[in-house]
């Protein structure tokens, strides 16, 4: 059902409908993130993808115009160099560890201290929560910091300055 | 067939790479293009997770009555990953408004030719 | 909007438990899924949903724009404190360990503070970009 609504947002042309599509794609993603325990991503995935970035674009297109252009050449080289692309990306990814392998790398290293000593040394069941706080706080720190940047960027960029009024009010 | 099996998801991630990458280059409106953006960043959410998943684990949230948990570095990695990607979607989307203000529309053909032509830009 | 007494009704039953609902996940953040970034967002999104109801210069009224942008600092500021904290107590920068007597109890209230910093941040550049769109009058 994802590879539906993706191949319906290539298609449309309509940017509104885009828009509510890209909120449908956001909720199924959400769903098969929970469906692969990731309940913490699902939710920051179904708030932020379906949420407020649904709410963002509509801002967006209410000040752009809601209506794309028909492309003018038919677009053979990008769909030449997609299908290139896919080609080794399927290549790649046989030599990838199979699904659901409990000896593949990603489970053997540093997860089993964070599983069997989170709960023990920061007292928070979440390991999500505490390797994101406590281990890995200094990420958390920077990600805080991108997201205030973001914001100071929008500021700067965008700050109203209406004629013969208050600067910015 | 076994190969197809165990490699199911990422084949899902590729095809939805490919389509977020095509949006991408091959259509000329920012937003659509900012759009596309967010369908590749997905599918990247989706290469981390993936293999993070056991069958027969549960969320990684310690409790009693659990022994085997997904792994809980994805989630994490993937958290902050999101939450960049909306930093990123926001300035993009600031951006794409003050094109429309200096060029008058947001189609990259029309935003090129507009500047190719000499003192023409507003 | 604001004339339809439907949305009026429901977006007066529903706010105030958008805005519970973002502090509960907030703070259960550390026993199920939540934290600091779903809690921000949600607590965007509700008084987004204030303002596409009642208008914007009631939201405005509400939470005032230089409310918000001293929230967009102030998280990350809170966030930066926690860690020079943990220096000042005697730990290296950002270690929570150091904050209190029991180390666990140390943990928990650096977690505690800092998830309050992501969350201030967060649910102030969203509300502040959602302000800066909804303002600017259409290039026409």
């Amino acid at each position: 059902m994802m590879a539906v609504a993706v191949i319906a947002i290539v298609l449309q042309r309509n940017l509104y409908s885009v828009v509510v599509l890209g909120g449908v794609y956001s909720f199924l993603m959400a769903t098969v993130l929970v469906a692969l325990d990731a309940v913490d991503v699902a939710m920051t995935e179904a708030s932020v993808g379906a949420g407020i970035s649904t709410v963002l674009l509509l801002g967006a297109l209410h000040l752009c115009g809601g209506e794309e252009a028909k492309p003018m050449q038919r677009p053979w080289v990008p769909l030449a160099v997609t299908l290139a692309i896919v080609a080794v990306l399927i290549y790649g990814t046989l030599g990838l560890p199979a699904f659901s392998d409990p000896q593949a790398p990603i489970h053997v290293h540093v997860v089993p201290r964070y599983l069997s000593d989170a709960l023990v040394e920061t007292g928070i069941p979440n390991v999500v929560t505490a390797v994101l706080a406590s281990y890995r706080g200094y990420d958390t720190l920077g990600e805080t910091v991108v997201v205030f940047t973001a914001g100071i960027g929008v500021i700067a960029l965008l700050r109203s300055v209406r004629r013969g009024s208050k600067e910015g009010s | 067939m076994d190969a197809f099996a165990s490699h199911y998801t990422y084949w899902v991630t590729v095809f939805l790479m490919a389509a977020g990458l095509y949006i991408m280059i091959a259509r000329g409106n920012l937003v659509k293009k900012l759009v596309g953006l967010g369908i590749f960043q997905t599918s990247v959410y989706l290469l981390y997770i993936a293999p993070g998943k056991l069958i027969g684990g549960t969320a990684p949230i310690v409790a009693e009555a659990y022994k085997v948990y997904s792994n809980p570095l994805p989630h994490v990695l993937i958290l902050t990953a999101i939450v960049v990607g909306i930093a990123t979607l926001a300035l993009g989307l600031a951006i794409v408004v003050r094109i429309r203000e200096a060029y008058g529309s947001i189609e990259e053909d029309d935003i090129l030719a507009l500047d190719a032509e000499p003192g023409k830009r507003a | 909007m604001r004339r339809e007494p439907v949305l009026r009704v429901v977006g007066k039953l529903l706010i105030p438990y958008m805005l519970l609902f973002a502090l509960y996940v907030q703070f259960h953040g550390d026993f199920g899924p939540g934290g600091g970034f779903q809690a921000g967002v949600i607590s965007a999104a509700a008084i987004i949903f204030y303002a596409l109801i009642f208008g914007l210069p009631a939201a405005r009224r509400l939470v005032p724009d230089a409310v918000v942008e001293s929230m967009v600092a102030l998280g990350a500021l809170l966030y930066l404190g926690v860690g020079f904290a943990g220096l000042v107590l005697g730990g290296n920068y950002l270690d929570y360990f150091v904050l209190d007597r029991n180390s666990v109890t140390g943990q928990l209230r650096g977690v505690f503070w800092v998830e309050l910093g992501v969350l201030i941040t967060v649910s102030g550049v969203m509300l502040k970009v959602f302000y800066i769109f909804a303002s600017r009058r259409r290039p026409d």
